[in-house]
């Protein structure tokens, strides 16, 4: 009886682990279908003119050059806003804050932050950069917006590689006479940028993949030339894939497929840098 | 010692100080402008025809309940998919993959998780809907279920990587107390690991409709856009619309100032409260990881 039992009690885990093991490769499998699909598919559009030459025809030929240097702009532009203000919060989270209500308060504001849909950052860029401020829909207001949406990820993934390094090397250098921002500057914040730059790339990568909250602040649907100023709008590639598979009739499908490769290979690499970066860090990590 | 000990040590610190405020203002500043821009909709649209089913912007009528229906539908199709899957993947990498098989599947669902929404919808209208519409004999294929399942995708990172940190935060005391008393790791899991992990879990499933709500170029792009009011579980297979893709599609071409400009921002600030409730909620749940943070946002 018991040996029935337990044999029971075995096939039961038996088809248990395979019934998981089965969500879990039909959970992932679509994932890199997904990335093949659009790999062999957009291949054969790629070419010298798709990546350097400017749309033409109605934007049914031609290039997409526009909308990949509008991409990279408006990456750099949040970079620069959403980079300082993200670690010097998380600066402050991890080596000034102590647990207070207030500290709360801001944890709070983080994760609504992070949780705030985003075509809700597009009316409120919108509002405020656009109209209020009157930056126009601009590289500038769509970037500002952008930053906003990146922030969250960036101050708690560059808190967490904050507070991973140990508190030992705080107390040393402390001990030698070094001041508190000359301990973050050259000891805490040299330990932990591994963790802070992979961070930044994974929130950077999210904003260069987004549409909706550059919709109404600084996308374009087509532009004959590049962007002069941060006051001009943009082309942006997520949004040129949008715009070339809803918006234009008869769009020969290369092309389409081709934009989608060029985003996902511009967003590929770089979650591919940040996972090198990351399991670097990890292998060469001491302490 | 601790103290400033010079005018640029004083600067500094006062700047870091403030910069930790900034996400404090941010909410606040999103918040304001939501009220700004959306309250006047109070004031020129009766509440008795905005809580009408009747959305047709053109001639005056602002129903939104045909797109909070909408938004409910899809949202509810998404989690049927994401909440079992998401926490089966999250259950087999935590507790039954090898290590090997755990290295390659967190990174390929962090993946999944920065795919840009407006390719799967791209994918959604190329490959996806005209399959279903001939698989479910449908007249189009841009319908609410075609938005649940990519939906439910987009949905799925967020609940496998917050409910995997809950279980990974179980001790592992629990397990080896369970086992030693003989249970299978099938029944530990069920019974012990998973029960212990509980709010943690829910946290996901939480995390992960509040995002399913939130998404806005997926749907957009593949549930056919008509307002039209959701109310049987049949509504899942004829096209509706949702409250982001409303935004979306139509902001580009409203006049600044005008009422279907205030409505719109009147949505908006729906939908930020809506995920505003959602996030205090899980937030106040007692699992805190110290990895949390980080994972909701992947």
């Amino acid at each position: 009886m018991t040996k029935f039992l337990s044999r029971n009690r075995h096939t039961v885990q038996r088809l248990g682990f395979s019934f998981i093991t089965l969500m879990a490769l039909a959970t992932v499998l679509p994932i890199v279908g997904t990335i093949i699909y659009i790999l062999v598919q957009g291949g054969s559009a790629i070419s010298w003119e798709f990546i350097t030459g400017f749309p033409h025809d109605g934007m049914r030929a031609g290039g997409i050059l526009p909308a990949i240097i509008g991409t990279l702009y408006l990456t750099i532009g949040t970079a620069i806003f959403s980079v300082p203000l993200g670690i010097a919060a998380a600066i402050y989270l991890s080596e000034y804050a102590k647990d207070t209500q207030w500290t709360r308060l801001i944890r709070l504001a983080i994760i609504n932050l992070a949780g705030i849909p985003s075509v809700v950052y597009g009316l409120f860029g919108l509002g405020l950069f656009v109209l209020f401020l009157q930056f126009g829909t601009s590289i500038l207001a769509a970037s500002l917006t952008l930053s906003i949406m990146t922030l969250p990820v960036i101050i708690s993934t560059a808190e967490e590689a904050l507070r991973s390094v140990p508190q030992a090397f705080r107390t040393v250098s402390i001990s030698l006479g070094a001041t508190r921002w000359q301990t973050i500057r050259k000891i805490v914040l040299k330990e932990a940028l591994p963790g802070i730059l992979t961070g930044v790339i994974l929130g950077l990568e999210r904003a260069a993949g987004e549409t909706a909250p550059i919709l109404f602040t600084g996308a374009a649907f087509f532009l004959p030339r590049l962007p002069q100023s941060p006051f001009d709008a943009t082309m942006a590639l997520p949004y040129h894939l949008f715009v070339i598979s809803t918006q234009v009739p008869e769009m020969p499908i290369q092309i389409q497929y081709g934009t989608a490769l060029v985003l996902l290979v511009f967003v590929l690499t770089m979650n591919l840098i940040a996972t090198v970066i990351r399991s670097r860090a990890r292998a060469k990590r001491q302490w | 010692m601790e103290k400033s000990l010079n005018w640029r040590e004083f600067i500094i610190t006062r700047a870091i100080k403030a910069s930790g405020y900034s996400a404090v203002v941010f909410v606040l500043l999103i918040f304001f402008f939501l009220l700004r821009e959306g309250l006047p909709t109070l004031s020129e649209v009766e509440t008795s025809s905005l809580l009408n089913i009747r959305w047709y912007p053109i001639e005056n009528y602002f129903g939104i309940l045909p797109l909070i229906t909408g938004s409910i539908i899809i949202t509810f199709g998404a989690a049927l998919i994401a909440v079992p899957f998401g926490i089966g993947t999250a259950v087999y990498i935590s507790e039954i993959a090898p290590r090997w098989m755990r290295e390659i599947l967190k990174p390929l669902v962090e993946l999944l998780g920065g795919l840009p929404s407006v390719v799967l919808g791209f994918l959604g209208i190329l490959v996806l809907s005209p399959y279903l519409r001939i698989l479910l004999d449908l007249p189009t294929g841009l319908t609410a279920f075609t938005g649940s399942l990519l939906l439910g995708g987009i949905a799925v990172p967020t609940v496998v990587s917050v409910a995997e940190d809950a279980l990974d935060s179980v001790p592992r005391a629990y397990r080896e107390g369970a086992w030693a008393l003989g249970a299978t790791k099938w029944q530990t899991i069920w019974r012990v690991t998973l029960p212990a992990a509980k709010s943690g879990v829910l946290t996901a499933v939480m995390l992960g409709v509040g995002r399913a709500i939130g998404e806005t170029m997926t749907v957009m792009m593949v549930t056919g856009n008509a307002p039209v009011m959701a109310t049987k579980l049949g509504s899942l297979f004829s096209p509706v619309r949702t409250m982001t893709a409303t935004i979306a599609a139509e902001m580009g071409e409203v006049a600044n100032g005008s009422t279907h400009y205030h409505v719109l921002f009147f949505i908006g600030m729906v939908l930020f409260l809506i995920s505003l409730i959602v996030n205090v909620i899980a937030s106040s749940v007692v699992f805190r990881s110290k990895k949390r943070a980080e994972r909701i946002l992947s």
